[in-house]
Protein backbone atom coordinates (compact mmCIF):
# COMPACT_ATOMS: atom_id res chain seq x y z
CA UNK A 1 0.00 0.00 0.00
CA UNK A 2 2.91 2.34 0.64
CA UNK A 3 4.13 1.56 -2.88
CA UNK A 4 0.91 2.94 -4.40
CA UNK A 5 1.22 6.09 -2.30
CA UNK A 6 4.86 6.42 -3.27
CA UNK A 7 3.94 6.22 -6.97
CA UNK A 8 1.70 9.23 -6.44
CA UNK A 9 4.21 11.43 -4.63
CA UNK A 10 7.62 10.37 -5.95
CA UNK A 11 7.69 13.24 -8.45
CA UNK A 12 7.16 15.68 -5.61
CA UNK A 13 10.35 14.78 -3.79
CA UNK A 14 9.29 12.19 -1.21
CA UNK A 15 10.87 8.78 -0.92
CA UNK A 16 9.38 6.01 1.18
CA UNK A 17 11.66 3.64 3.09
CA UNK A 18 10.05 0.66 4.77
CA UNK A 19 11.86 -1.22 7.52
CA UNK A 20 10.70 -4.62 8.74
CA UNK A 21 11.41 -5.03 12.45
CA UNK A 22 11.83 -8.79 12.21
CA UNK A 23 14.34 -10.82 14.17
CA UNK A 24 13.29 -13.90 12.18
CA UNK A 25 14.94 -12.24 9.17
CA UNK A 26 14.34 -11.77 5.47
CA UNK A 27 12.56 -15.04 4.77
CA UNK A 28 9.79 -14.18 7.23
CA UNK A 29 9.27 -10.89 5.36
CA UNK A 30 9.63 -12.22 1.83
CA UNK A 31 5.98 -13.09 1.03
CA UNK A 32 4.83 -9.62 2.06
CA UNK A 33 7.61 -7.72 0.32
CA UNK A 34 7.36 -9.73 -2.89
CA UNK A 35 3.60 -9.17 -2.98
CA UNK A 36 4.08 -5.41 -2.51
CA UNK A 37 6.66 -5.08 -5.35
CA UNK A 38 8.32 -2.10 -3.67
CA UNK A 39 10.27 0.27 -5.91
CA UNK A 40 11.45 2.09 -2.79
CA UNK A 41 14.09 0.83 -0.33
CA UNK A 42 12.56 -2.02 1.68
CA UNK A 43 14.91 -3.03 4.48
CA UNK A 44 15.19 -5.78 7.09
CA UNK A 45 16.08 -4.85 10.66
CA UNK A 46 16.65 -8.06 12.61
CA UNK A 47 17.96 -6.29 15.72
CA UNK A 48 15.31 -3.53 15.76
CA UNK A 49 18.14 -1.04 15.47
CA UNK A 50 15.90 1.62 13.94
CA UNK A 51 13.50 1.24 16.88
CA UNK A 52 16.29 2.12 19.27
CA UNK A 53 17.53 5.00 17.09
CA UNK A 54 14.14 6.54 16.28
CA UNK A 55 11.95 5.40 19.17
CA UNK A 56 9.50 3.06 17.42
CA UNK A 57 7.50 1.18 20.07
CA UNK A 58 4.80 -0.44 17.96
CA UNK A 59 4.18 -1.15 14.31
CA UNK A 60 3.34 0.47 12.01
CA UNK A 61 5.15 3.60 13.15
CA UNK A 62 6.89 6.23 11.01
CA UNK A 63 9.12 9.28 11.19
CA UNK A 64 9.38 12.16 8.73
CA UNK A 65 12.87 13.28 7.72
CA UNK A 66 13.39 16.42 5.65
CA UNK A 67 15.80 17.09 2.76
CA UNK A 68 18.58 18.08 5.19
CA UNK A 69 18.27 14.96 7.30
CA UNK A 70 16.32 16.65 10.10
CA UNK A 71 13.47 14.75 11.72
CA UNK A 72 10.34 16.90 11.46
CA UNK A 73 7.96 14.39 13.05
CA UNK A 74 9.19 11.72 15.47
CA UNK A 75 7.92 8.14 15.72
CA UNK A 76 4.12 8.00 15.74
CA UNK A 77 1.44 5.58 14.55
CA UNK A 78 1.45 5.51 10.75
CA UNK A 79 -1.60 3.80 9.27
CA UNK A 80 -1.40 3.10 5.56
CA UNK A 81 -3.01 5.86 3.48
CA UNK A 82 -6.79 5.86 3.60
CA UNK A 83 -7.13 6.68 -0.09
CA UNK A 84 -5.24 3.59 -1.20
CA UNK A 85 -7.45 0.59 -1.70
CA UNK A 86 -6.80 -2.25 0.74
CA UNK A 87 -6.25 -5.68 -0.74
CA UNK A 88 -9.60 -7.42 -0.91
CA UNK A 89 -10.18 -10.90 0.46
CA UNK A 90 -8.83 -12.17 3.72
CA UNK A 91 -5.91 -14.28 4.77
CA UNK A 92 -8.57 -16.31 6.52
CA UNK A 93 -10.60 -17.04 3.37
CA UNK A 94 -11.41 -20.71 2.94
CA UNK A 95 -10.85 -22.01 6.42
CA UNK A 96 -12.52 -22.01 9.78
CA UNK A 97 -10.40 -19.81 12.06
CA UNK A 98 -9.66 -21.17 15.54
CA UNK A 99 -11.38 -19.45 18.44
CA UNK A 100 -8.30 -17.56 19.60
CA UNK A 101 -7.81 -16.01 16.17
CA UNK A 102 -11.44 -14.92 16.05
CA UNK A 103 -11.01 -13.26 19.43
CA UNK A 104 -7.83 -11.52 18.25
CA UNK A 105 -9.66 -10.23 15.17
CA UNK A 106 -12.45 -9.01 17.44
CA UNK A 107 -10.01 -7.00 19.55
CA UNK A 108 -8.11 -5.80 16.48
CA UNK A 109 -11.33 -4.39 15.05
CA UNK A 110 -11.52 -2.04 18.07
CA UNK A 111 -8.04 -0.62 17.50
CA UNK A 112 -8.27 3.04 16.55
CA UNK A 113 -6.06 4.80 14.03
CA UNK A 114 -6.41 8.00 12.05
CA UNK A 115 -5.54 7.06 8.47
CA UNK A 116 -7.37 9.96 6.83
CA UNK A 117 -5.88 12.61 9.11
CA UNK A 118 -2.44 11.09 8.84
CA UNK A 119 -2.56 10.95 5.06
CA UNK A 120 -3.81 14.52 4.83
CA UNK A 121 -0.89 15.65 6.99
CA UNK A 122 1.58 13.67 4.95
CA UNK A 123 0.35 15.10 1.66
CA UNK A 124 0.44 18.58 3.15
CA UNK A 125 4.10 18.09 4.05
CA UNK A 126 4.88 16.76 0.56
CA UNK A 127 3.24 19.84 -0.99
CA UNK A 128 4.43 22.53 1.42
CA UNK A 129 7.66 21.22 2.92
CA UNK A 130 8.96 23.21 5.86
CA UNK A 131 5.94 25.55 5.59
CA UNK A 132 3.57 22.68 6.38
CA UNK A 133 1.76 23.16 9.67
CA UNK A 134 2.48 19.52 10.45
CA UNK A 135 6.25 20.11 10.55
CA UNK A 136 7.40 20.29 14.16
CA UNK A 137 10.29 22.31 15.58
CA UNK A 138 13.44 20.41 16.61
CA UNK A 139 12.54 20.99 20.26
CA UNK A 140 9.05 19.60 19.74
CA UNK A 141 10.43 16.62 17.80
CA UNK A 142 12.67 15.70 20.74
CA UNK A 143 9.92 16.37 23.26
CA UNK A 144 7.41 14.18 21.40
CA UNK A 145 9.89 11.35 20.83
CA UNK A 146 9.37 8.29 22.99
CA UNK A 147 10.12 8.49 26.69
CA UNK A 148 13.30 6.65 27.56
CA UNK A 149 14.42 6.44 31.15
CA UNK A 150 17.26 4.32 32.49
CA UNK A 151 14.95 1.30 32.77
CA UNK A 152 13.84 1.70 29.18
CA UNK A 153 17.44 1.89 28.00
CA UNK A 154 18.20 -1.26 30.00
CA UNK A 155 15.19 -2.95 28.42
CA UNK A 156 16.54 -2.08 24.98
CA UNK A 157 19.91 -3.62 25.85
CA UNK A 158 18.13 -6.82 26.90
CA UNK A 159 16.11 -6.85 23.68
CA UNK A 160 19.20 -6.36 21.56
CA UNK A 161 20.88 -9.25 23.36
CA UNK A 162 17.77 -11.39 22.83
CA UNK A 163 17.68 -10.56 19.12
CA UNK A 164 21.38 -11.34 18.82
CA UNK A 165 20.98 -14.74 20.51
CA UNK A 166 17.95 -15.45 18.33
CA UNK A 167 19.84 -14.70 15.13
CA UNK A 168 22.70 -17.01 16.10
CA UNK A 169 20.30 -19.85 16.84
CA UNK A 170 19.87 -19.74 20.62
CA UNK A 171 16.16 -19.12 20.94
CA UNK A 172 15.84 -20.67 24.40
CA UNK A 173 18.53 -18.39 25.78
CA UNK A 174 16.96 -15.37 24.10
CA UNK A 175 13.67 -15.82 25.97
CA UNK A 176 15.09 -14.62 29.32
CA UNK A 177 16.25 -11.39 27.71
CA UNK A 178 12.93 -10.85 25.91
CA UNK A 179 11.24 -11.28 29.29
CA UNK A 180 13.51 -8.68 30.86
CA UNK A 181 12.83 -6.28 27.98
CA UNK A 182 9.07 -6.73 28.45
CA UNK A 183 9.33 -6.16 32.20
CA UNK A 184 11.38 -3.00 31.76
CA UNK A 185 9.34 -1.61 28.84
CA UNK A 186 5.79 -2.81 29.50
CA UNK A 187 4.22 -0.51 26.92
CA UNK A 188 6.56 -1.49 24.08
CA UNK A 189 4.33 -3.67 21.93
CA UNK A 190 6.93 -4.13 19.21
CA UNK A 191 9.16 -6.02 21.66
CA UNK A 192 6.23 -8.06 22.93
CA UNK A 193 4.77 -8.91 19.52
CA UNK A 194 8.21 -9.88 18.23
CA UNK A 195 8.88 -12.32 21.06
CA UNK A 196 5.36 -13.75 21.18
CA UNK A 197 5.33 -14.29 17.41
CA UNK A 198 8.44 -16.46 17.60
CA UNK A 199 6.64 -19.06 19.73
CA UNK A 200 4.69 -21.94 18.15
CA UNK A 201 1.14 -21.23 17.05
CA UNK A 202 -1.88 -23.38 17.75
CA UNK A 203 -5.04 -24.12 15.85
CA UNK A 204 -3.18 -25.89 13.02
CA UNK A 205 -2.32 -22.50 11.59
CA UNK A 206 0.27 -22.40 8.83
CA UNK A 207 1.93 -19.66 6.84
CA UNK A 208 2.07 -15.97 7.74
CA UNK A 209 -1.21 -16.01 9.71
CA UNK A 210 0.39 -18.35 12.26
CA UNK A 211 2.53 -15.45 13.49
CA UNK A 212 -0.58 -13.77 14.89
CA UNK A 213 -1.36 -16.49 17.43
CA UNK A 214 0.98 -14.84 19.95
CA UNK A 215 -0.11 -16.72 23.02
CA UNK A 216 -0.20 -20.07 24.81
CA UNK A 217 -1.41 -23.22 23.08
CA UNK A 218 -4.78 -24.51 24.23
CA UNK A 219 -4.25 -26.83 27.20
CA UNK A 220 -0.53 -25.97 27.42
CA UNK A 221 -0.81 -22.63 29.19
CA UNK A 222 1.85 -23.62 31.75
CA UNK A 223 4.46 -23.87 29.00
CA UNK A 224 3.98 -20.30 27.76
CA UNK A 225 7.23 -18.52 28.64
CA UNK A 226 5.92 -14.95 28.91
CA UNK A 227 3.96 -12.97 31.50
CA UNK A 228 1.48 -11.71 28.93
CA UNK A 229 0.22 -12.52 25.46
CA UNK A 230 -1.42 -10.44 22.75
CA UNK A 231 -5.02 -11.09 23.68
CA UNK A 232 -4.52 -10.73 27.44
CA UNK A 233 -2.41 -7.58 27.18
CA UNK A 234 -4.63 -5.83 24.64
CA UNK A 235 -7.75 -6.59 26.67
CA UNK A 236 -6.05 -5.30 29.82
CA UNK A 237 -5.05 -2.00 28.24
CA UNK A 238 -8.19 -1.64 26.12
CA UNK A 239 -7.80 -2.11 22.36
CA UNK A 240 -8.73 1.53 21.81
CA UNK A 241 -5.48 2.52 23.59
CA UNK A 242 -3.30 0.20 21.50
CA UNK A 243 -1.97 3.18 19.57
CA UNK A 244 -1.71 6.62 21.15
CA UNK A 245 -4.09 9.14 19.64
CA UNK A 246 -2.54 10.89 16.65
CA UNK A 247 -2.22 14.61 17.19
CA UNK A 248 -1.33 17.20 14.56
CA UNK B 1 25.49 -2.48 20.36
CA UNK B 2 26.58 -6.11 20.74
CA UNK B 3 30.20 -6.79 21.66
CA UNK B 4 32.09 -9.99 22.35
CA UNK B 5 34.90 -8.19 24.17
CA UNK B 6 34.92 -5.37 26.70
CA UNK B 7 37.97 -3.78 25.09
CA UNK B 8 37.10 -2.68 21.57
CA UNK B 9 38.49 -0.32 18.94
CA UNK B 10 37.48 3.28 19.48
CA UNK B 11 35.98 3.43 15.96
CA UNK B 12 33.73 0.45 16.72
CA UNK B 13 32.48 2.07 19.91
CA UNK B 14 31.67 5.29 18.07
CA UNK B 15 29.97 3.51 15.18
CA UNK B 16 28.05 1.15 17.45
CA UNK B 17 26.76 3.73 19.90
CA UNK B 18 26.49 6.73 17.57
CA UNK B 19 28.44 8.85 20.09
CA UNK B 20 31.73 10.38 18.96
CA UNK B 21 34.49 10.54 21.57
CA UNK B 22 35.88 14.07 21.59
CA UNK B 23 37.94 16.07 24.08
CA UNK B 24 34.76 17.80 25.29
CA UNK B 25 32.93 14.52 25.84
CA UNK B 26 30.90 11.89 24.00
CA UNK B 27 28.95 13.82 21.38
CA UNK B 28 26.03 13.28 19.04
CA UNK B 29 25.29 16.35 16.94
CA UNK B 30 25.43 19.34 19.27
CA UNK B 31 24.80 17.29 22.38
CA UNK B 32 27.77 16.12 24.46
CA UNK B 33 27.92 13.93 27.54
CA UNK B 34 30.88 15.16 29.63
CA UNK B 35 33.46 12.47 30.41
CA UNK B 36 35.36 12.50 33.69
CA UNK B 37 37.96 10.14 32.33
CA UNK B 38 37.99 10.42 28.51
CA UNK B 39 39.61 7.46 26.74
CA UNK B 40 43.03 7.88 25.22
CA UNK B 41 44.41 5.79 22.39
CA UNK B 42 42.74 3.57 19.84
CA UNK B 43 40.82 1.27 22.15
CA UNK B 44 37.94 1.79 24.56
CA UNK B 45 37.11 0.09 27.84
CA UNK B 46 33.42 -0.57 27.20
CA UNK B 47 32.45 -1.00 30.86
CA UNK B 48 34.22 2.20 31.90
CA UNK B 49 32.62 4.19 29.07
CA UNK B 50 29.17 2.73 29.73
CA UNK B 51 29.51 3.78 33.35
CA UNK B 52 30.58 7.32 32.49
CA UNK B 53 27.85 7.77 29.88
CA UNK B 54 25.15 6.04 31.93
CA UNK B 55 24.65 3.43 29.20
CA UNK B 56 23.25 0.10 30.39
CA UNK B 57 25.60 -2.86 29.94
CA UNK B 58 24.00 -6.31 29.96
CA UNK B 59 26.01 -9.52 29.91
CA UNK B 60 25.06 -12.95 28.67
CA UNK B 61 27.76 -14.99 30.32
CA UNK B 62 26.80 -18.25 28.72
CA UNK B 63 27.56 -16.89 25.26
CA UNK B 64 30.17 -14.34 26.37
CA UNK B 65 28.45 -11.41 24.70
CA UNK B 66 27.37 -8.03 26.01
CA UNK B 67 24.81 -5.49 24.89
CA UNK B 68 25.40 -1.79 25.40
CA UNK B 69 22.06 0.00 25.58
CA UNK B 70 21.26 3.51 24.41
CA UNK B 71 21.75 6.71 26.35
CA UNK B 72 18.73 8.08 28.17
CA UNK B 73 19.88 11.70 28.10
CA UNK B 74 16.95 14.03 28.56
CA UNK B 75 14.59 11.13 29.12
CA UNK B 76 13.71 10.82 25.43
CA UNK B 77 14.61 8.50 22.57
CA UNK B 78 15.96 11.46 20.56
CA UNK B 79 18.61 13.84 21.90
CA UNK B 80 18.28 16.10 18.86
CA UNK B 81 16.26 16.31 15.65
CA UNK B 82 19.15 15.28 13.40
CA UNK B 83 18.23 11.88 11.94
CA UNK B 84 20.58 9.14 13.10
CA UNK B 85 22.13 7.26 10.18
CA UNK B 86 21.70 3.55 9.75
CA UNK B 87 22.67 0.96 7.15
CA UNK B 88 20.46 -2.12 6.74
CA UNK B 89 20.13 -4.90 4.17
CA UNK B 90 17.24 -5.34 1.77
CA UNK B 91 15.59 -8.69 1.04
CA UNK B 92 18.57 -9.80 -1.03
CA UNK B 93 21.15 -8.66 1.50
CA UNK B 94 22.21 -5.51 -0.34
CA UNK B 95 23.06 -2.77 2.18
CA UNK B 96 21.24 0.54 2.02
CA UNK B 97 22.26 3.66 3.94
CA UNK B 98 19.50 6.02 5.01
CA UNK B 99 21.59 9.17 4.59
CA UNK B 100 22.01 8.42 0.86
CA UNK B 101 18.54 9.99 0.46
CA UNK B 102 19.63 13.47 1.57
CA UNK B 103 17.99 16.06 -0.69
CA UNK B 104 14.66 14.24 -0.63
CA UNK B 105 11.99 14.04 2.01
CA UNK B 106 11.92 10.58 3.57
CA UNK B 107 9.02 8.75 5.16
CA UNK B 108 10.63 5.99 7.22
CA UNK B 109 7.98 3.39 8.01
CA UNK B 110 8.52 0.54 10.49
CA UNK B 111 6.29 -2.51 9.92
CA UNK B 112 6.37 -6.19 10.72
CA UNK B 113 4.92 -9.48 9.47
CA UNK B 114 3.62 -10.35 12.96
Amino acid sequence: MWQAFRDQVKGEGLEVVTVALETAGADACRPFIEAAHPQHPSLIDRHHKTAELFGFVNIPNAVWIDEDGIIVRPAEPAPAPASIERPSGSALAGFEPPQRLLEILGEASKIQTSPAEYERALRDWVANGSMSRFVLSPEEVVHRSQRRDRNGALGQAHFELAAHLETIGHHDDAVDHYRQAHRLMPTNFAYKRQAWSLEPSGGDLAGPVARFWQGPLDGEEADWPYEGDWLTDVRAMGAEHYYPEWRP
Amino acid sequence: MIVDSLIIPRDDFEAGTGWLLRPEGACRGDHCIPLVDPPEGDTVDVAAMASQMNLPLVADERHAVWAVGPASVGGRALVGAEAPDVTLPDLDGNPFTLSSLRGQKVLLVAWSPY
